[in-house]
């Protein structure tokens, strides 16, 4: 019973986080260019779709994953786990003893970008613009890659206490080499990823895991250190993704290159 | 009938490839490195079917009416020829799809307490409310006027990264006078704003304008909505910051 007014609930949110958006469009679509809506009855059942499918989503990520997701993060950053090997806690904390920490952030930043569905929509896209050569797969793992990088060393950063901007300033460094030397076509991409990522599934269990750290590791704050691990999600894609595009054309050159020596022969 | 099951099927099943890494990671971490049992069972595997089938339902929504949805308004917009109105209709559908979101709206709520506990502002529930939607509306004004400015490049042919990296300059300037309290709200608010349904529609917009205007590269010019729009509120939260402290 509870489950159902909540998903009930869940639904009328979701309706009406939509329904501006909708307005706006079919407003402008009827007063503005005075057009008849083709396919209507197949845009009235996608939009039922998204909105039904939304809806779900999110129950049933408040009712099994966030939960466990979040007793875990605390859990692996409790001193408790972390010194559980040892005869006492120690009194000044060394990076390598949270290992496991950077290893879930790593995995649970990997897992969750792969089911964020705001990046399928994208990745779905770029496939049929690029005909295919940018493939849907290979975008998501690039980004998951790029997230799970960031999160992991963002996991580090708190555990170190090193300055928050050093990391940001050097990353935004190498997106701009990048993007001086990346493939043309992927660049807007690249940097739309970065946005894509920080979503529904990713946001509240690195939020989780921040706050954990945070609160456990002595000396750091709450406030500071927990958005720090989303600045660095949206980060660290941008890189992957660039270097997934600059990797397909060095791995493609170097193919033509063979087979014109071959040629050659 | 057959075709329409083993469709369902088929869609169903990629959701399922799409959530089972997340599975493994936490029942892996759960069972083997923390050694607990999974708590609740029954709610949890509720919970991750109902994860499955709206992963599914949403990916289905999204290819019938989300896409076409944003392409047959960039269609339009093209043929009717008049920039105005685009512009219009850009800026409306980044204002409006902001304004009413609701993590928006926690995250607004959430930076007016932490500006009265820091004595910024009077700890009172009208000062507090009056902070708070004056952020929502900076928030929604910013994604506005990203969304604006992301069709005008479009149409300009311009490269999206003189922007970005521009605008990621102004962002590092103003991290450094802006108040300490309002930094943290202000990088967040970035990522609040591109929602599950935004993120799409503006996408499936910007191809479509590319692809519409002759000399446009849908690959080039049409995507970059997205990272102008988490870019915007970070410079215009940090200035509300500074104009309202």
């Amino acid at each position: 019973m509870a489950l159902l007014s909540h998903l009930l609930n869940t639904l009328l949110q979701t309706l009406l986080d939509l329904i501006p958006i909708i307005a706006i469009i079919f407003g402008f679509q009827i007063i503005v260019l005075r057009q008849k809506i083709a396919n209507l009855k197949n845009i009235l059942l996608g939009l039922l779709y998204v909105l039904i499918g939304l809806g779900f989503f999110l129950v049933g990520l408040e009712k099994a994953l966030f939960p466990l997701g979040k007793i875990m993060a605390t859990q692996l950053t409790d001193p408790a786990f972390i010194y559980s090997g040892f005869e006492s806690i120690p009194l000044t904390l060394h990076w390598a003893d949270y290992v496991w920490v950077y290893l879930f952030a790593a995995a649970i930043g990997f897992s969750t970008t792969i089911a964020e569905p705001s990046l399928i929509a994208v990745a779905i896209k770029a496939n049929s613009v690029s005909a295919g050569a940018i493939g849907v797969w290979g975008l998501r793992i690039a980004v998951a890659i790029g997230v799970a990088a960031g999160i992991s060393l963002g996991t580090f950063r708190i555990v170190t206490g090193t300055p928050l901007h050093y990391y940001i300033i050097v990353g935004y460094i190498i997106v701009i080499i990048q993007t001086m030397r990346a493939p043309k076509m992927i660049i807007p991409l690249a940097y739309d990823s970065g946005g894509v990522t920080t979503s529904t599934v990713t946001v509240p269990l690195v939020a989780a895991l921040g706050l954990g750290l945070a609160s456990t590791v002595p000396g750091r704050s709450v406030i500071i250190d927990g958005f720090g691990l989303i600045a660095f999600a949206s980060l660290f894609p941008m890189i992957t993704v660039m270097g997934y595009a600059q990797l397909s054309e060095w791995r493609s050159k170097r193919s033509m290159e063979k087979l014109e020596k071959q040629e050659n022969n | 009938m057959a075709r329409l099951f083993s469709n369902i099927l088929k869609t169903l099943m990629d959701s399922v490839r799409d959530l089972l890494p997340i599975i493994i990671v936490i029942g892996f971490f759960q069972l083997i490195i923390l050694r607990q049992p999974i708590p609740n069972l029954n709610s949890i595997l509720i919970g991750t079917l109902l994860v499955v089938v709206g992963l599914a339902l949403f990916i289905k929504g999204l290819q019938m009416a989300l896409f076409p949805i944003g392409e047959n308004i960039a269609y339009a917009f093209a043929r009717k020829g008049s920039v105005v109105w685009l512009l219009i209709f850009a800026f409306a559908l980044g204002f409006g799809t902001t304004i009413a979101e609701p993590a928006l709206i926690a995250v607004s709520a959430e930076a007016a307490k932490v500006a009265a506990s820091a004595q910024l502002i009077p700890d009172i529930a009208s000062e507090r409310n009056s902070y708070a939607l004056g952020l929502r509306i900076t928030v929604a004004f910013s994604v506005g006027l990203a969304i604006l400015i992301g069709v005008i490049r479009i149409i300009k042919g311009w490269p999206l990264q003189y922007l970005i990296i521009g605008g990621y300059i102004c962002v590092v300037i103003m991290t450094v006078f802006a108040p300490k309290e309002i930094i943290g709200i202000a990088y967040d608010s970035g990522g609040v704003t591109t929602s599950t349904v935004t993120v799409p529609l503006v996408t499936a917009l910007g191809v479509g304008l590319a692809s519409s205007i002759r000399g446009r590269n849908p690959m080039i010019d049409g995507f970059g909505l997205i990272a102008l729009a988490s870019l915007t509120p970070m410079i215009f939260v940090m200035a509300y910051g500074m104009v309202v402290h």
